[in-house]
């Protein structure tokens, strides 16, 4: 009697869980056309949230398979030399080891090539936060003259004329007429399997393995913002890295000058209370994309905390409170953590790097025949 | 044996089936529902709040300027004269002076019938810091999220002022646990009106949000010494000022 009632309950309770079950499947949802479209099944862990993925650009296969081969293509840029993957190599966690973008003719870029990781889940895009989704981020590397350098419509237009990629497009579409528009549909479709989430510090909280206590406490150490009155000693790394994503996806003047030369934020909202203000961007894979900052000043993680502990710039304009009010020392003036501290944080930062997503072979280069 | 195990299985069914057939239904109330919009201002005692430079007082009068400033509001109650009580499921928001459309929040699906009562939580409860779906308002993405620490920042706000030792003002306030708990639950007045709800109409309950009131009340917070708080004692003393007066009701639009 009791297995039955225990085999009833359980079909009872299935199915009132699946009949007040809205759809909240992880993969998007199906599309209207192609109609044998197979969705791309993105997988990650459940405490990085959930990543946004635009209801008019879902994930297929063919989809990621057509932006990755996109994402390696040379038409792209206006000499047809560089590609996405030019400056966003896998090795290096999809940045370029230099301080500034190299462009086409050997032209050096603004600002410092971003790494990719987790790109699904951020709220806005670039230095500046530009761009608002992946699908418009993609023109502003394409069209700038120091990058790219190429006419969107002259890309468009080479692409169609190939034999290769019309097909993709319509397996991947529904259609074998290339537009900008399904040009940026695809890459962003490619760039947001880009999931990193298993580092040794992923397989640390996942509960696979242990980390040093070393790493553990420079984890903590990165996470905390000090509190002296609490007797709280900490890093103050995570109120703009905060949460697994390592970002909260915020933009702060973190003090490296007292003027400008590249207002950021500010430049793209107008308001000069946004000066000096760059996005905190992820520090997923962090030991692999140096030099470090928008302009690539520092070449090391060890000039980095130096940085954050002793060298801010206490009266540069819209300096970040979260940086001002953040000492280990009851009244201190800077951050004031122990050599012993900035060393403990460095050994997590190397947790963050993640050997299958640098060997993922579903990222990396792969041309069209 | 055999009719004693149909007997329970016939009675296990029928305990079960109102489950099964009411347990997804929006309107099962037996007067058709309505919504309830609560709107709000943000103020610094008499003036409007702005993000952009502007300068305040407070009441032991020192100046400070606001960046930052969003809170979460949660449980949200509505009561009426003979004591019925709507609570509405699933009630979390984040309202975040930056984003505007935040700071109008409709509650839907509340039954017809005048309320005279509104009751919210300043923060999130304690039950959902530590578990449960971490998803729309409550998604860490939001950044107020202490992920390694204690929960939820249920109010932010940043900003500068020159009586801070380094010039900066952090608080944020959150944390649930004793002898540091400040989840903190409002009965903002409604001065003697009624919210009307019924189908097809939206009653607006204007509140205003007084900054203010975190810096003054039990405890008089002076920013030269007291410029940084998350959680812990300090962040106590704004939230026991913050429970009386934060919020007050400004009209009802019915």
């Amino acid at each position: 009697m009791s297995t039955r009632l225990t085999l009833l309950t359980a079909l009872l309770s299935v199915f009132s869980f699946w009949s007040c079950q809205k759809e909240e499947s992880l993969s998007a949802p199906e599309p209207e056309e192609p109609e044998e479209a197979v969705i791309y099944d993105l997988t990650f862990p459940k405490r990085f949230g959930s990543p946004t993925i635009p209801a008019n650009n879902p994930l297929t296969q063919a989809g990621v398979d057509l932006g990755r081969v996109l994402f390696y293509e040379k038409k792209l840029s206006g000499d047809n030399t560089l590609s996405c993957g030019s400056c966003h190599q896998q090795k290096l966690a999809f940045t370029d080891g230099k301080a500034f973008g190299v462009g086409v003719g050997g032209k050096i870029a603004k600002r410092s090539t971003m790494a990719l990781a987790n790109v699904a889940y951020n709220t806005s895009f670039n230095w500046d936060g530009a761009a608002a989704t992946l699908e418009e981020q993609a023109r502003f590397p394409l069209e700038n003259p120091l990058e790219m350098n190429q006419n969107i419509e002259e890309a468009v237009r080479e692409l169609q004329s190939t034999p290769a990629y019309p097909p993709l497009f319509q397996k991947a579409f529904g259609t074998s007429t290339i537009t900008a528009d399904l040009l940026f549909k695809a890459l962003s479709q490619f760039q947001r399997i880009l999931i990193s989430a298993n580092s040794p510090f992923d397989q640390y909280r996942d509960g696979f393995k242990t980390l040093p206590p070393e790493e553990i406490e420079g984890f903590m150490l990165f996470m905390t913002h000090p509190d002296p009155a609490q007797n709280i000693r900490g890093g103050n790394c995570g109120d703009c890295h905060g949460s697994d994503l390592t970002s909260l996806q915020q933009f702060h003047n973190n003090g490296l000058d007292l003027t400008f030369a590249d207002n950021g934020r500010g430049a793209v909202t107008g308001r000069s209370t946004d000066n000096g203000k760059f996005k905190a961007p992820s520090i997923r894979n962090i030991a692999l994309t140096a030099p470090y900052m928008h302009d690539g000043r520092f070449k090391t993680l060890e000039e980095v905390l130096d940085h954050y502990n002793e060298h801010i710039q206490a009266n540069s304009p819209n300096l970040d409170p979260l940086i001002m009010e953040a000492s280990n020392q009851t009244r201190g003036k800077t951050l004031a953590l122990t050599a012993e501290e900035k060393a403990k944080i460095i050994k997590f930062l190397h947790t963050l790097t993640d050997e299958f997503f640098i060997q993922d072979k579903r990222f990396s280069e792969k041309l069209v025949k | 044996m055999k009719n004693l195990l149909s007997t329970y299985t016939a009675l296990f069914i029928i305990a079960f089936l109102p489950l099964l057939t009411s347990s997804c239904k929006e309107d099962a109330e037996p007067s058709l529902p309505g919504e309830v919009k609560l709107a709000f201002k943000h103020v610094v005692g008499q003036n409007a709040l702005s993000l952009e430079d502007q300068e305040y007082t407070n009441a032991n009068g020192d100046k400070f300027k606001v960046s930052t400033f969003k809170y979460y509001i949660s449980n949200v109650v509505l009561k009426k004269a003979d004591g019925t009580e709507y609570k509405q499921a699933e009630s979390y928001y984040l309202i975040d002076e930056s984003k505007p459309a935040s700071k109008l929040i409709t509650i839907s699906d509340v039954p017809a019938g005048e309320y005279s009562s509104l009751t919210f939580t300043i923060g999130v409860d304690s039950t959902r810091n530590i578990s449960g779906a971490q998803t729309g308002a409550l998604d860490p993405v939001n950044g107020m999220f202490w992920t390694w620490n204690s929960g939820y920042v249920f109010v932010k706000l940043e900003g500068t002022s020159p009586q801070s030792q380094n010039g900066g003002l952090v608080f944020h306030i959150g944390g649930y646990a004793k002898p540091n708990n400040t989840i903190r639950t409002v009965s903002p007045a409604l001065n003697g009106q009624k919210l009307r709800v019924a189908a097809g109409k939206a009653p607006q309950l204007h509140l205003k949000t007084n900054i203010l009131s975190m810096f003054q009340g039990a405890h008089t917070i002076k920013f030269s010494e007291l410029s940084s708080t998350m959680g812990g004692a300090n962040s106590v003393k704004v939230a026991d000022n913050y429970a009386t007066g934060m919020f007050q009701v400004d009209r009802i639009d019915n």
